[in-house]
């Protein structure tokens, strides 16, 4: 085997494939991250459909597969199937670029993303800053798309959310910066951009930074979390795309696989922005309490997790199969829900073994967590109305942005304090 | 990990800057024009990160091209495109515009035959690991007098704009 998949393969690997210098690794954890979030948006395209549903008390998609499990499917065929239609009078260059200047701004933001210590592409020195200034270019594709239709509807929602990304950003760097200035409570009085070393900072802390100089990292969170809905045009602040009052926003002219590649990229910015929030506050990728409660038979017991999770889907897939309806015209949609619930359980023993427990762990609890963050985006959609747009801006520029400058100046106040007092105790002692 | 290719990326990215620089002055469309300077732009933040300074690129990208360059589109939208598209590009002031371009190129040659001499030592660049911390340190201890004085002339700046757009306060 070549020499650099049996280093890799080693358990003494600390660094990412990127850092490794290894272009092998980096092309497989490319690929793999492509895969895997392409794979994610179509689950969450059934999941958000679904949980809507259930949420207005209706069945959701039932007809394509067992539980509608294949309409994601019959949606992505339909939609490279349809006719590509390019409006009279746009501006064709950029009318076809826009979608992929969205696509390539948020794919580039995974590079950083760390799902472990070593799950990452690269480990930037700028990681965070990367991540904003990237994520941030999304922005431009949605303006072109809305400029280059030659339309009405589109060109009000590409103004409605360049004016509402702008002000956003704002807020959301300051809780950033915030939760930055955190890690700089160590030895060195250093901190660091790193999204590697902000994990890193918060395990030798010994708390996640939402929980830090409480209530000060749950306010930062809390801007940053309103800030990402704002930043990915989400509900309850989706008005570029106000279907209401724009008939679909900036993206009313698209038709077909690029419309499709606008979802992608929209459900992709959403698990990015998360991710982004869970590696400043939320631990990263690391299991809950590993100072407190470590050692070889708490890290044993947390290590079973991923393989229970699966296990539990699988016995849920198998409950679901029995109560399907006994009648012989559903019998290939019961088949099909029992090949889902064995393809589970499978999954689930490859994951108790030894070596892919040890290495699939800290995936899982980042996964996890993106998760919850992916439920709470489907659920604001399915409670909150629409935010008008003054009052948008208002929550904007007259809460956000205030809170978030309060939270920064507070956050160096107290490290402050803890740094002299650190400093007197030292004296004192030594 | 050692930087791979880094004559090629120079050139390519040099190249590209060069040519959407060009593209900026000589499109009709203003909107054309914003987006070939955004691409500008980007290069420019590549060519930072090749210099070993991948803090400024990063503001580079946040500030420039995530919050300039879409202000600029947004007011680009809103004005009357089609009577810039009848308009001349170019204003006929060719004397000053040659005289401008000797200059700048006597500079470049200039620069190009006595470089080696006046710079003859090549700066050491920060570690990559620590490169963000060390612009940090240098801000706040050695540079804080410029740093605060631009940070005032940001704030005058703001406050000038409050009183010329607003008609009463």
């Amino acid at each position: 085997m070549p020499d650099f998949i049996t280093r890799y393969l080693d358990k003494q690997v600390t660094v990412t494939p990127g850092q490794y210098g290894s272009p092998f690794w980096a092309l497989v954890y490319i690929l793999l991250v492509f895969g895997g979030v392409s794979l994610a948006v179509v689950c969450m395209n059934w999941l958000e459909r679904k949980i809507l549903a259930h949420m207005q008390i209706r069945l959701g998609p039932m007809r394509v597969g067992p539980h509608g499990l294949l309409q994601p499917i019959a949606d992505a065929l339909k939609l490279i199937l349809k006719e590509d239609i390019i409006p009279e009078g746009a501006d064709r260059f950029v009318f076809w670029i826009a979608p992929l200047i969205i696509l390539l701004a948020v794919f580039s933001v995974y590079c950083v993303i760390p799902f472990g210590p070593t799950h990452a592409i690269t480990d930037m020195n700028i990681g965070i800053l990367f991540m904003l200034g990237v994520s941030s270019l999304g922005v431009l594709g949605i303006v072109m798309a809305g400029w280059a239709s030659n339309s009405h509807y589109p060109l009000i929602g590409a103004l409605r959310s360049s004016a509402q990304m702008v002000s956003y950003e704002v807020a959301m760097g300051l809780a950033v910066v915030s939760a930055v200035l955190m890690t700089s409570l160590n030895e060195q009085g250093t901190g660091t951009l790193s999204m590697i070393g902000i994990v890193r900072a918060q395990y030798a802390q010994h708390v996640w930074f939402v929980f830090k100089f409480f209530p000060l990292g749950l306010i930062a969170f809390f801007i940053f979390a309103v800030a990402m809905v704002a930043e990915t045009n989400r509900a309850p602040f989706d008005l570029p795309e106000a279907e209401s009052e724009l008939t679909a926003g900036f993206h009313t002219e698209y038709s077909g696989l690029r419309w499709s590649l606008f979802m992608l990229g929209e459900y992709a910015a959403m698990i990015a922005v998360s991710s982004i929030a869970i590696t400043l506050w939320l631990g990263g990728w690391m299991r809950p309490f590993p100072n407190l409660l470590s050692g070889a038979n708490w890290d044993l017991a947390f290590s079973l997790f991923p393989a229970l999770t699966f296990f539990g889907l699988a016995g849920m897939t198998f409950y679901s199969t029995r109560r399907m309806p006994k009648h012989s015209y559903f019998r290939i949609q019961t088949m099909g829900l029992g090949a889902f619930g064995a393809v589970f359980a499978l999954i689930g023993l490859i994951l108790l073994f030894g070596p892919v427990r040890e290495r699939i762990q800290d995936i899982y609890w980042f996964i996890l967590k993106i998760a919850v963050f992916m439920y709470l985006y489907i659920w604001y959609r399915g409670t909150f109305p629409r935010y008008r747009f003054d009052q948008l801006m208002k929550v904007g520029w007259k809460i956000l942005l205030p809170m978030g400058i309060g939270v920064l100046m507070l956050t160096g106040v107290m490290g402050l304090k803890t740094e002299i007092w650190q400093l007197v105790q030292h004296l004192v002692h030594g | 990990m050692e930087p791979v290719a880094t004559t090629f990326f120079f050139y390519m990215l040099s190249g590209l800057a060069i040519l959407s620089g060009v593209l900026v002055i000589t499109r009709k469309n203003p909107v054309h024009s914003a987006l070939a300077l955004i691409l500008t732009l980007l290069c420019l933040a590549g060519l930072y990160l090749m210099l070993y300074a991948p803090f400024v690129a990063g503001v580079q990208i946040i500030l420039y091209v995530g919050g300039i360059m879409v202000l600029f589109l947004f007011v680009i939208m809103l004005v009357n495109l089609e009577r810039s598209q009848r308009e001349k590009t170019f204003n006929q002031q060719w004397i000053a515009g040659v005289a401008a371009a000797v200059v700048l190129g006597a500079l470049f040659m200039s620069i190009y035959v006595k470089g080696k001499a006046l710079f003859a030592q090549p700066v050491v660049p920060f570690p990559e690991a620590e490169n963000t911390q060390r612009v940090g340190q240098m801000l706040y201890s050695n540079y804080m007098f410029p740093f605060e004085i631009a940070s005032l002339l940001l704030l005058v700046a703001i406050i000038g704009a409050v009183v010329m757009a607003k008609k009463r306060i």
